[in-house]
């Protein structure tokens, strides 16, 4: 039961092969059983998810289902859930049960999808490699010496290792793509302003975007229809009709036009990772694509245009946990300055100090324009990069991250070197586009991501192509022995 | 740009954040070599563009101002630290 896919499981519900309730049951036990190994959870609601699941039947019974009405799914710890914990990956929020649902969560349920838990993930989406974490680090189910990607680890684990169909994930410099890579699973990384981000514990608003993690383009289609659409209670969320996005994907291929950026292809990439990206876009051209040469000169400034745009915007929407409200607070503070102080500083991790202390840094009075203007300037440049390339070419292809899973302590201590492994995720939050990873293969028995990039709200023809690669291809299929 | 003690010391009281005193060397090396990384930026000439704030240029969407939200004080402060009489309970700011 674990090997079906989203897809194959509401299926077999419409057929009444079993009830929501059974494979709800099933898979909790598999969480219950496996995810010690791992540590993709943190937080497992079988109550909520049990009675969700009988309600799912009944609506079944009643001819009242939608289609994916009683299938289990996970959400990632950022999305708050009423009543139930909602962590962000930090001991700032340890004690946090959120007293509303987060838009995404509540068009799930309305949906009737059944929410086993909620997953681990790096400290406030700050990381790479979900060792932020205050919960401790996720181990990848191809290789548990190493790291799942970040900062949607928990999701991407718990996908790949089959204690979940799929899970929802938010991305704003890679987190959905770079551990759908590392762990050989498909995620899509939506417009920005797709999906709504109310209820999304914000880290960097004009970049965050959730999206769906899955086995398979069509389960992420699936998942997307039920997330994606206009919602007045976010200010960015746009106004726009949600296209079917299963209707389309099996559109044939033939003739379309894939941009390869010769800079994804240069310094920095793992030749081994190159060597099957090449494999992958031979595949495509088999399917009837055709190439085109495209440049994205201004590539080497999206790691560093982010590293000022995404800590500044933390800085600020950070300030809000301030140990009054909600949230941890210190021991016997003695002033309201040493509370607000000792509570932020005990209550975040190091990865979220350093951010916080970049960004206030670069809005600071004199550093202003050197930095934070300048990033919003060179943002530009590279969103043009993009959609001058894609004048050219219908989307763009290349590699989700630069090399395969790193080992967990590996680049720990070495923030530079931490943010590099987004370099090819992260221009395109930068530049508001909908970004893919898919599996495309494996290099020492860790898997490959191939990034799409198509254009703005083109989310269809991503998983258009996607569904028709992995028509073609068995990588997706492919299981972490431990967890066949 | 290599930040110093009294740097790292000064960001950290604009963010109101507690470091331990042990750790500042850590911060100062970490974010020097951060902001060594980003000073990269400076190379490009950009006095012709204009500023990007919205990945699509959208601007902000308005609404009437008009009360939209039920009032839920007490379902919030359920989870908070310390409350009194509706009140959010800090230490004594006014000797």
């Amino acid at each position: 039961m674990h090997q079906m896919t989203l897809a194959g499981i509401a299926a077999a519900l419409t057929a009444g092969e079993f009830s929501s309730e059974e494979v709800t049951r099933y898979l909790l036990a598999r969480i219950e059983q496996l995810d010690p190994q791992l540590n993709s959870f943190i937080t497992v609601t079988p109550e909520v998810a049990l009675a969700q699941a009988k309600a799912a039947d009944q609506r079944r019974a009643a001819g009242d289902a939608g289609p994916l009405t009683g299938v289990p799914i996970a959400h990632k710890d950022i999305f708050c859930t009423n009543g139930v914990r909602t962590s962000c990956g930090s001991r700032m929020l340890d004690n946090f049960t959120a007293p509303y649902d987060a838009t995404v969560v509540a068009r799930c349920q309305a949906a009737g999808l059944v929410m086993l838990g909620k997953t681990n993930m790096d400290e406030f989406a700050m990381g790479s490699s979900n060792e932020t974490s205050y919960y401790g680090p996720v181990r990848n189910p191809w290789h548990t010496d190493a790291v799942p990607g970040g900062s949607s680890g928990g999701s991407a684990a718990a996908v790949a290792a089959r204690l979940v169909p799929a899970a929802t994930g938010t991305d704003t410099g890679g987190s959905i793509r770079q551990p759908a890579a590392l762990c050989g699973i498909t995620g899509l990384k939506p417009t920005y302003g797709r999906v709504s981000r109310y209820g999304m514990i914000a880290f960097a608003s004009s970049l965050d975007q959730g999206g769906p993690m899955a086995r398979s383009a069509e389960d992420c289609a699936l998942l997307l229809q039920s997330m994606a659409g206009f919602d007045q209670r976010d200010s960015t969320s746009v106004d726009r009709p949600v296209p079917d996005y299963r209707a389309h994907l099996n559109d044939d291929i033939r003739g379309l036009r894939i941009g390869i950026p010769s800079e994804y292809f240069g310094d920095g990439l793992d030749p081994a990772v190159g060597a099957v990206i090449e494999r992958a876009i031979d595949e495509f051209k088999q399917l009837g694509a055709e190439t085109v040469p495209v440049s994205l000169p201004n590539t080497a400034l999206a790691v560093p245009t982010y590293y000022v745009i995404a800590p500044a915007e933390c800085s600020s929407n950070l300030s809000r946990f301030d140990g009054v409200r909600f949230g941890y607070r210190c021991d016997a503070p003695h002033n309201l300055e040493d509370l607000y102080k000792r509570s932020r500083g005990e209550g975040f991790g190091s990865e979220v100090k350093r951010r916080i202390m970049i960004g206030t840094y670069a809005l600071s009075a004199g550093y202003y324009d050197a930095y934070y203007l300048k990033a919003q300037q060179a943002r530009r440049l590279i969103r043009d990069d993009f959609t001058q390339a894609l004048t050219q070419c219908d989307l763009i292809v290349g590699p989700t991250a630069p090399t395969v899973a790193f080992n967990i302590g590996e680049k720990f201590d070495d923030p530079v070197t931490m943010y590099l492994s987004d370099i090819y995720t992260i221009a395109v939050n930068l530049a508001g586009l909908p970004g893919m990873s898919l599996p495309a293969g494996f290099v020492g028995g860790r898997p490959v991501g191939l990034q799409l990039v198509g254009r703005d709200f083109d989310e269809a023809r991503l998983l258009n192509v996607a569904h028709r690669f992995q028509q073609h291809s068995d990588w997706h299929l492919q299981t972490p022995t431990q967890f066949a | 740009m290599a930040l110093q003690r009294s740097d790292v010391e000064g960001i950290a009281h604009l963010a109101r954040l507690a470091i331990d005193e042990a750790d500042i060397p850590r911060y100062a090396d970490n974010l020097s070599a951060i902001l060594d990384f980003v000073e990269q930026l400076r190379a490009v000439d950009t006095r012709q563009i204009a500023p990007l704030a919205h990945p699509l240029e959208m601007s902000q969407r308005l609404r009437i101002d008009e009360v939209s939200e039920p009032d839920q004080r007490d379902h919030f402060q359920q989870i908070a630290p310390a409350v009194e009489s509706g009140l959010y309970l800090v230490p004594r700011v006014i000797e």
